[in-house]
């Protein structure tokens, strides 16, 4: 079995009453690059670090290739960790940090050597290596800590939202770079952040926690199509997913406040999710429900407009900046593969399958209400 | 003529400093160049005006043995005491930085000598060096041994005296190792950890480095404390026996109101300002320039 697989199984984490880490279990094949996102104090760092030996598992196992290592120490587990913070050591010149660990480790100095000039080039530090971390960039300081991670060859590293203190030109450009040294070194990466976007562009696989748990544990695009509950589907995306209450009404059930069915009677009391990017705009005699428009926001390349469906507000996506008429009807309408159904305890509900719209609801609508006989 | 704004604005800044500048000139500077015009005269007898003697006052000073002794007593002494208590701080704070039960009244106990004033202090220890029931000499009785005249005995008395002082200025010291160490970020420590190394291997390659800019400033007030410490020899020997725990600084008081030659006070005074001022220059210029200041 290769020496980076890494297989956590029911590891918990509690300090005193509270619960960290809740019988999570994932295993990592080598050359993946896993991220572990989640809201803040969801237990993201809490897992990592247990993987890394700086904090001790409460239960359950941790395996590194075929090695238990659930309580072996942290340098014994041939690992290198990202910080946040980067914990450079500030009276140490770039090369001094980025050598330390081989030094540590007794490398033999024209091993030594070797290894850093690789590595300043791989990571464009070369003309700092003399500079102490405090004459440096945030970027700079950022490939330091990067360069250590690489420059110890171990087969995995650990990253604790690693670009969270960097501009967002900055991360983005880190993004790509990160990515592409860890194809190029083939490393096996466990990535911590709580920013869907790079956790959607950066992974193989992302692990979802709340609460301490894994909600859900897929590649990005199967988190962005098939969102395992309503926590889910609202935690990736932007905007958000819109998230409606579903009620009964006849023989289906509708949004809150409005009349148009949108699926079966059974999902009533849970709710619809629908992406902004997934909702049509459309005239008022097509199939949809019906909406007016609260307010837009332009956003370049494309505007969200906020629509009104019986008592709550959609964000619908349109591209460009289409010109709309605040006062006007209009229909949204999606694609009913594109909607998304959650029961009332937040999980997904897989046996259901949203209603498609038709031209024919239309002349199933109620008698209007009092007060709506403007039309 | 009227005041442009920026002279405005510099009147408002001299007037801001003035109470201080007035109470340093007048308590810090006055003085100091009174003592040393003082050093450069001899009194005039029976109302005559002082006679200016240039440096004979100084050739006298470097002349009399009772000076060497005492400046050799103040070297021992500080030799004795700084390097002891600047580790026995420092290995005080790296013990009570951990985690362990208890913490905070060890850091307690630590700091109780400190802020024990030095007089009460040295009736304490005036009890634990006493020869007949000292507690010393009562422990050294129990396992056998013969006791010692602590205080008395010309060629320890010193060393006794040293004890009590690191006793009392380790925990002082602690406090500011403390207050650093926890300055120290704690991923430093992890990350080092991931690399395996050792405790040893870590303290000096990263804490004892980033700790330099205390250690200085603990050595400067070391220094200081060798000179400027007095108190306990006035509970404690008076100096004794036969100017053995003798001090610069007793000394000097002893010159100034013991022996009234104010003279010689004063000239030992501007001694012991050079000594300390070259030590400074010292401080400033070599070991700063190797420390790492966040
Ligand atoms: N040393 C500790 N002692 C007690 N509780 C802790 C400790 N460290 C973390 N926790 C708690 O464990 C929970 C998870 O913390 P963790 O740092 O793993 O969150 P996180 O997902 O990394 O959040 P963030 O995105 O804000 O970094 C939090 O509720 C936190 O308060
Ligand atoms: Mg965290």
């Amino acid at each position: 079995m290769s020496p980076s697989r890494i297989q956590l199984t029911g590891v918990s984490k509690h300090w005193g009453a509270t619960t960290a880490v809740d019988d999570i279990s994932f295993d990592v094949a080598p050359g993946q690059f896993v991220i572990l996102l989640g809201p803040s104090g969801c237990g993201k760092s809490t897992t990592l670090r247990m993987i890394a030996g700086l904090e001790e598992a409460s239960q359950g196992t941790i395996h590194i290739g075929e090695r238990d290592v659930t309580r072996a120490s942290p340098g014994d587990r041939g690992l290198s960790m990202v910080f946040q913070s980067y914990a450079l050591f500030p009276h140490l010149n770039v090369a001094e940090n980025i050598l330390f660990g081989l030094r540590s480790r007794r490398v033999p100095r024209a091993e030594r050597d070797k290894r850093l000039a690789h590595v300043a080039k791989l990571v464009d530090l070369a003309p700092y290596l003399a500079r102490k971390p405090a004459n440096l960039s945030g970027g700079q300081r950022q490939r330091v800590a990067l360069a250590r991670a690489i420059v110890s060859e171990h087969p995995i590293c650990l990253m604790d939202e690693p670009l969270s203190n960097l501009d967002a030109r900055l991360r983005a450009d880190m993004r790509r770079e990160i990515k592409a040294l860890q194809r190029r070194l083939n490393m096996t990466v466990i990535y911590v952040t709580h920013d869907q976007v790079e956790a959607m562009s950066m992974g193989d696989r992302v692990i979802l926690m709340q609460h301490g748990r894994i909600v859900q544990d897929g590649t990005p695009s199967e988190l962005y199509n098939q969102p395992a509950s309503a926590f889910a589907a609202s935690f990736i995306g932007s905007p958000a997913m819109n998230l409606l209450p579903l009620v009964a009404l006849d023989s289906a059930a509708v949004i809150d406040g409005d009349t148009t069915p949108v699926a079966p009677l059974e999902a009533a009391g849970g709710k619809l999710g629908v992406r902004p990017e997934d909702i049509e705009l459309r005239a008022d005699h097509e199939p949809g429900v019906a909406a007016h428009i609260v307010s837009e926001e332009y956003l370049g390349a494309d505007t969200v407009v906020h629509a009104a469906v019986g008592n709550h507000v959609l964000r619908v996506r349109l591209a460009g900046r289409p010109v709309l008429a605040e006062k006007k009807s209009y229909r949204l309408y999606w694609a009913s593969a594109k909607a998304h159904l959650f029961a009332e305890n937040g999980l997904r509900l897989e046996h259901l399958a949203p209603r498609a719209f038709t031209a024919a609801q239309r002349s199933v609508s109620r008698p209007p209400l009092v007060g709506s006989f403007q039309h | 003529m009227t005041l442009t704004a920026h002279r405005k604005l510099q009147l408002y800044g001299a007037l801001l400093l003035l109470p201080a500048a007035l109470l340093l000139g007048l308590f810090a500077y006055l003085p100091t160049i009174s003592t040393v015009i003082q050093s450069l005269f001899l009194p005039g007898f029976r109302g005559a005006p002082p006679e200016f003697v240039g440096l004979d006052n100084y050739r006298y000073l470097f002349e009399d043995p009772k000076f060497w002794l005492v400046a050799r007593n103040n070297l021992i002494y500080a030799l004795g005491t700084i390097p002891t208590s600047m580790a026995l701080s420092l290995a005080m704070a790296l013990l009570v930085n951990r985690q362990l039960p208890g913490r905070g009244l060890v850091r307690m106990a630590y700091f109780t000598p400190t802020i024990l004033p030095m007089i009460a202090a040295a009736n304490i220890w005036m009890f634990f060096y006493a020869p007949q029931i000292g507690l010393f000499n009562k422990l050294l009785g129990a396992f056998g041994l013969g006791g010692m005249n602590w205080l008395g005995d010309p060629g320890v008395a010193l060393y006794s005296i040293i004890v009590m002082s690191v006793w009392k200025e380790a925990g002082f010291f602690m406090l500011f190792y403390l207050a650093a160490l926890q300055a120290i970020p704690p991923e430093l420590k992890e990350a080092a950890d991931l690399e395996g190394t050792s405790r040893w291997r870590f303290f000096w390659r990263v804490t004892f480095p980033l700790l330099m800019p205390t250690t200085l400033f603990v050595l400067i007030n070391a220094l200081i404390n060798a000179v400027r410490v007095v108190d306990h020899l006035f509970i404690l020997t008076k100096g004794g026996p036969n100017n053995a725990t003798n001090l610069l600084l007793y000394y000097v008081y002893e010159n100034a109101f013991a022996f009234f030659d104010r003279t010689t006070a004063a000239t030992i005074t501007v001694v012991i300002l050079l000594v300390l001022a070259v030590v400074a220059t010292l401080k400033f210029t070599l070991l700063d320039r190797r420390t790492h200041y966040q």
